[in-house]
């Protein structure tokens, strides 16, 4: 298949874009920056044998004038468009942003608007091309409010209900949306945190959302434990949470 | 979920300091203020810790993208953090293998050179760092410095064996090598006692890429030394399967063992098993993993030593007046009463290499793991001295306990090497709980 995978150079995505090429799958790498997205389609390329080079695009979820364009460019590379795939995003502790505004904006228009207008972008293309996969990397921290992830959770709340409605409405014509919903990952994003019980590693996670992908199930928890993880922190009582501090 | 405690690391050998690992994809701007790299912390003891009152180390695992390879010549470049294993994953079924490897495959590119590996090619290929080709590094005023046995030489061959005390490693270019199959022909022969297995590796290296020694370490009197040697070439297309080499199932030891667990009685009943097991001498097509990383079977096998962790003595001794030093040095090791170890490996060492702490030089190199007790530092003390006398060396990536003034007296080189070190980095910025106490490192 023909992948665009935008945060292909880093964490999840790293290991999900060598794996995809591995597969024999093609993919074109958005990023932002473009020596890195060099290095990375080097890896990619030599790791899966691909014989031709690995073409990347620059886009920036900061930016939402690169998304199109971005877009339109892997297209090219690719000559076609399967799937779409997101696993960029910002990430800070709730301490941190509590007490940085500017931060605490950026990151919630990051992972919240602008990831969804890339996906309006994405979902307008493919459905061009008559259907196709879109695969966004979600959290487990949109599915209850926890004091550690209440802002960053929040905008994976919001993010998690766009893509469900997304999959509702044009699953009939040929888009399939994928929420993947990681719970903690041993990546650069979560260096310095204590890595919680069934904590997973990028590797595993990366063959999950690709099962996921080949299968077109609309909702993926992985490592596979926390769809249980979360059944239970889902249910727990509000006096509950308001207990305890995770 | 945020914890109070404070965060321990340690080495393979499980003894912990207070330290935990920053990780980067981005390597360049990890290492800005780090006082020290580390990759997957197999050295055994404190070689890739922080020293006392510094907490923070920089992981460099994340940075492990291949940045080029060359069909033709075998040249690789890639960032630091990239590990072994995962360089065999994606290359020994392309039929290319790495120049040298350690024992085992849980190590970083970075490491490698750091620590100047070497392997059971070490009588033919010499050392890891023979076939690196440029190291790209983070010196201490900053700057990123590329360097090479041409380019800056003198870092290069400071930072070749330098322990990652010359700078952060970000980058590695050298040279893999091709294998006909990804499979291994190897034979083992028994021996009953030392100077015949000395022999045998002598005679072995002759006509065979691969050899190493396993020795009985309980074996005392007429037996001692008494082991069994293992020798190993690539299999020809015609020998091996056609197949792939399959993933190996590997067990994990599910938790820290009681501390006496490993004790002389469960140590000498291991030890006979593999002694009386190898009656008859085997030739076989084995799995590469079985043959190169036989341990690699079992993760956390550390954990079989318990709470008081364990270290590794490996030293190095010159042979040239025959085989009466590393005679000499297991009998010091029996006086010391440290010899109750189920992993002994002996290995005849060809030439030193240009790295300025490299470890190896012509001799036997012998390695010992012992359980961790109140007596252990006596123990070190004892076979240092003995390796002193001898005109040996130790490895410091197997090092916990070696006293400054044993080091300085068993490594001439070292002058050579702090001078370069301090041309490069006059403060002293790099250091590691390993370089404070082996080096006089201010803490």
């Amino acid at each position: 298949m023909k992948a665009a995978l935008l945060g292909g150079t880093k964490g999840i995505g790293r290991a999900l874009a060598r794996l995809l090429a591995e597969k024999g799958h093609e993919v074109c790498l958005l990023g932002r920056d473009l020596e890195d997205l060099k290095r990375s389609a080097q890896d990619i390329q030599i790791r899966g044998a691909v014989g031709k080079t690995v073409p990347v695009a620059e886009c920036d979820l900061s930016r939402p004038e690169t998304f199109g364009p971005a877009l339109e460019r892997a297209a090219a590379e690719l000559q076609g468009l399967d799937w779409v795939i997101v696993t960029a995003a910002a990430f800070a502790t709730q301490e941190k942003l509590e007490s940085d505004r500017a931060l605490t904006r950026d990151l919630l228009t990051t992972n919240f608007a602008n990831t969804i207008l890339f996906c309006e972008e994405a979902r307008e293309r493919l459905l061009a091309r008559g259907g196709g996969t879109l695969c966004v990397l979600s959290s487990v921290s949109g599915d209850r409010a926890r004091k550690p992830v209440i802002l960053y959770g929040a905008s994976k709340a919001g993010l998690s209900a766009y893509l469900e409605g997304l999959d509702h409405k044009f699953r009939s014509q040929g888009l399939k949306t994928i929420t993947v919903k990681p719970g903690f990952v041993k990546t650069g994003m979560t260096s310095g945190l204590t890595p919680p019980p069934f904590a997973g590693e990028p590797e595993g996670v990366a063959k999950d959302i690709l099962g996921a992908i080949e299968q077109g199930r609309p909702l993926v928890y992985t490592p596979k434990m926390w769809r249980l993880v979360m059944l239970v922190i889902r249910n727990l009582p509000r006096f509950v949470m308001r207990r305890i501090e995770f | 979920m945020p914890r109070q405690e404070t965060p321990q690391l340690s080495g393979w050998g499980r003894i912990p300091v207070p330290a935990r690992e920053i990780r980067s994809e981005d390597l360049r701007k990890l290492t800005e203020n780090a006082v020290l790299s580390r990759g997957l912390g197999r050295s055994y003891g404190d070689s890739s810790l922080p020293p006392p009152g510094r907490l923070e180390v920089a992981s460099t695992v994340l940075a492990d993208r291949i940045l080029a390879f060359d069909e033709a010549t075998g040249s690789l470049r890639a960032e630091a953090g990239l590990s072994l294993r995962e360089l065999l994953r994606v290359f020994l079924e392309r039929n290319w293998f790495p120049p040298v490897s350690p024992g085992t495959q849980f190590v970083t590119l970075g490491g490698m050179v750091a620590a100047d590996v070497h392997g059971k090619n070490h009588h033919v290929a010499g050392t890891f760092g023979t076939h690196v080709d440029e190291v790209l590094i983070r010196v201490a005023d900053g700057r990123i410095v590329r360097s090479s046995p041409t380019e800056e030489s003198d870092l290069f061959w400071a930072t070749v064996g330098g322990m990652g005390l010359t700078g952060h490693i970000l980058e590695v270019e050298f040279r893999m090598k091709r294998v006909p199959t990804p499979w291994i022909v190897e034979e083992r022969e028994r021996f009953s006692d030392l100077d015949a297995l000395i022999e045998g590796l002598k005679r072995s290296a002759k006509e065979w890429p691969f050899t190493v020694g396993w020795l009985d370490g309980m074996a005392r009197g007429r037996s001692l030394g008494r082991g069994v040697l293992s020798r190993g070439r690539w299999a020809e297309p015609g020998e091996a399967p056609t197949s792939l080499p399959p993933p190996l199932f590997r067990f994990t030891v599910p938790f820290e063992f009681p501390n006496w667990a490993l004790n002389k009685w469960t140590i000498r009943a291991f030890n006979d098993a593999i002694y009386h097991a190898h009656v008859w001498n085997r030739r076989r097509v084995v799995h590469p993993e079985s043959f190169w990383y036989p341990l690699d079977k079992i993760l956390e096998w550390n954990r079989i030593y318990g709470r008081r962790g364990f270290t590794q003595y490996q030293c190095v001794v010159p042979d040239s007046a025959g085989h009466a030093a590393a005679r000499r040095f297991l009998e010091a090791l029996m006086g010391a009463g440290g010899a109750d170890s189920f992993l002994c490996v002996i290995k005849d060492c060809s030439a030193e290499g240009n790295g300025l702490l490299s470890f190896p030089k012509p001799g036997i190199s012998i390695a010992i793991d012992l359980a961790v007790h109140a007596g252990t530092q006596g123990i070190v003390d004892r076979l240092n001295e003995a390796v002193i006398r001898e005109g040996g060396r130790i490895y410091l990536a197997k090092d916990s306990f070696t006293r400054a003034e044993h080091f300085r007296a068993m490594e001439p080189r070292l002058e050579q090497w702090s001078a370069v070190r301090r041309q490069w980095d006059p403060e002293l910025r790099f250091r590691s709980a390993q370089s404070v106490r082996v080096l006089g490192d201010p803490a």
